[in-house]
């Protein structure tokens, strides 16, 4: 017999991206690593990972992932893996006048 | 203003969002704003079906596409051009959309056709209104792009002005900087550069094809063969469809460098221009706004400075922030400040002095 595990994350948004996403509200999240996360959360608010990933899956530039309390650490193809109960985080740097 | 008449708008693309004024039979009153607080590069309308087009500068989360076909009472996002994967932008450097920095409507019998021109060089279709883009292949695949383009006042070479001929939709024409012009007979599978007589004096090869420096590049809609041009290196005008370039600028005086150029709706030798000094101050003239009109062709400018700011001005006015419809014009500049003028230039009055830096002025 083969057992599986599913690997379930909580993602929560910056309340930045409410503005375009109005009914925006944390997520559960299944996977193994970040960019499985950003699927799912494109998967529950389409067009929402434009937002955060350039087209070529990269995290734009001033987007930030937290894993619990750490930043990842690929940006380019966000492969840092995810274990079951990590809160990820999507924050954004507001800079600029 | 007459009953049921449309009432004329002015669509400025700022920095804090899309302002708009409208005008009456009062004169034109700010109306009001859209994407408060998002920076938007250009802001437009579509001739043709009166759709205004919002091309936004997120910084954060991207560029983004709006349109709206009930005067912005409505928006809608659609989803905006993207590099197809694998494309470089230089060898090591993956393509990706930088900036949204040019629209264009295609022909009057192409419903649907629009043209986005793109930072970091892509020159992007859509034949369903902006439901879906291409990337057009023959500009992109252009021999020496990644070689010979480069970026001047943006990190990397964006287009920033489309013409489409009115008489063939199929003849078409890019402005790139940092590359020049480019030309397309065949609804853009060919193009060929188009710079003979322009000047270059940045490179340490003067004789290139490609690599100048187009700030903007206009055609005049009654008579698209004379095209006009503001380059970092001076004022040029064709009277050939951009086969060759004449310099007309003045050999003394200011008209020479700037962003913005218009020219006449009916008239071709009639333009319009807003100098600034070069190259590393890029402020006004002589700390005074002025616009400066050629009636022949730019063998001769006239200044017209009549209700603009005189002392202390540092206000410059980038590439889309000059438009003129009729006998209106409408500029805006970095340091916020809108014109208008009603008489072709002559003089001018305040639109707004306490705008957000202003990136495009559009009449729609």
């Amino acid at each position: 017999m083969v057992y599986t595990f599913r690997i379930m994350v909580h993602v929560h948004f910056t309340s930045a991206l409410k503005r375009f996403v109005p009914d925006l509200q944390s997520i559960d999240a299944e996977g193994t690593t970040v960019a499985d996360v950003i699927t799912a959360v494109e998967t529950a608010y389409p067009g929402l990972s434009d937002y955060l990933v350039e087209e070529n899956g990269a995290l734009r530039k001033h987007v930030h992932i937290f894993i619990n309390d750490a930043f990842i650490r690929d940006r380019r193809k966000l492969s840092d893996g995810i274990r079951s109960g990590d809160h990820v985080h999507i924050i954004q740097a507001l800079s600029g006048g | 203003m007459a009953r049921g008449r449309r009432q004329e708008k002015i669509l400025l693309g700022t920095r804090k969002g899309l302002i708009v004024y409208a005008g009456g039979a009062s004169g034109w009153r700010w109306q009001g704003d859209h994407f408060l607080g998002i920076p938007v590069s250009l802001a437009t309308v579509d001739p043709r079906s009166g759709t205004w087009w919002a091309l936004l500068d997120h910084g954060h989360w991207g560029c983004k596409l709006h349109r709206s076909s009930d005067e912005g009472e409505n928006w809608e996002e659609v989803e905006a051009p993207k590099y197809p994967e694998g494309e470089w932008i230089k060898e090591g450097t993956p393509a990706t959309l930088k900036y949204l920095w040019a629209f264009a409507a295609g022909g009057p019998a192409q419903a649907g056709r629009i043209y986005i021109g793109t930072e970091p060089g892509g020159l992007f279709i859509s034949d369903d209104n902006g439901d879906s883009f291409r990337l057009n292949r023959g500009l992109w695949d252009q021999p020496g792009r990644m070689e010979r383009w480069f970026g001047g006042g943006r990190d990397n070479p964006g287009i920033h002005s489309i013409v489409v001929d009115p008489a063939d939709p199929d003849h078409l024409y890019v402005g790139i900087s940092v590359a020049g012009v480019f030309e397309s007979t065949d609804a853009g599978v060919s193009w060929t550069p188009r710079n003979k007589g322009l000047r270059v004096d940045y490179l340490p090869d003067p004789n290139v094809e490609v690599g100048f420096d187009t700030h903007f590049l206009i055609a005049c809609p009654a008579r698209p063969d004379r095209m006009w041009q503001q380059n970092h290196c001076g004022i040029y005008r064709s009277d050939d469809a951009g086969a060759s370039w004449n310099d007309v600028s003045q050999d003394e005086g200011s008209v020479r460098f700037g962003f913005a150029i218009a020219v006449d709706e009916l008239d071709g030798d009639v333009a319009w221009v807003v100098p600034a000094v070069k190259d590393e101050y890029r402020v006004a003239v002589d700390y005074g706004l002025k616009v400066c009109r050629t009636d022949d062709g730019g063998r001769s400018w006239r200044s017209f400075d009549k209700g603009l700011p005189d002392a202390a001005c540092y206000d410059l006015v980038y590439r889309h922030a000059l438009d003129v419809r009729g006998d209106t014009l409408v500029f805006g500049s970095t340091t916020g400040n809108a014109f208008i003028s009603e008489n072709r230039g002559d003089s001018w009055h305040c639109l707004g002095n306490h705008l957000p830096p202003i990136y495009s002025c559009r009449f729609a």
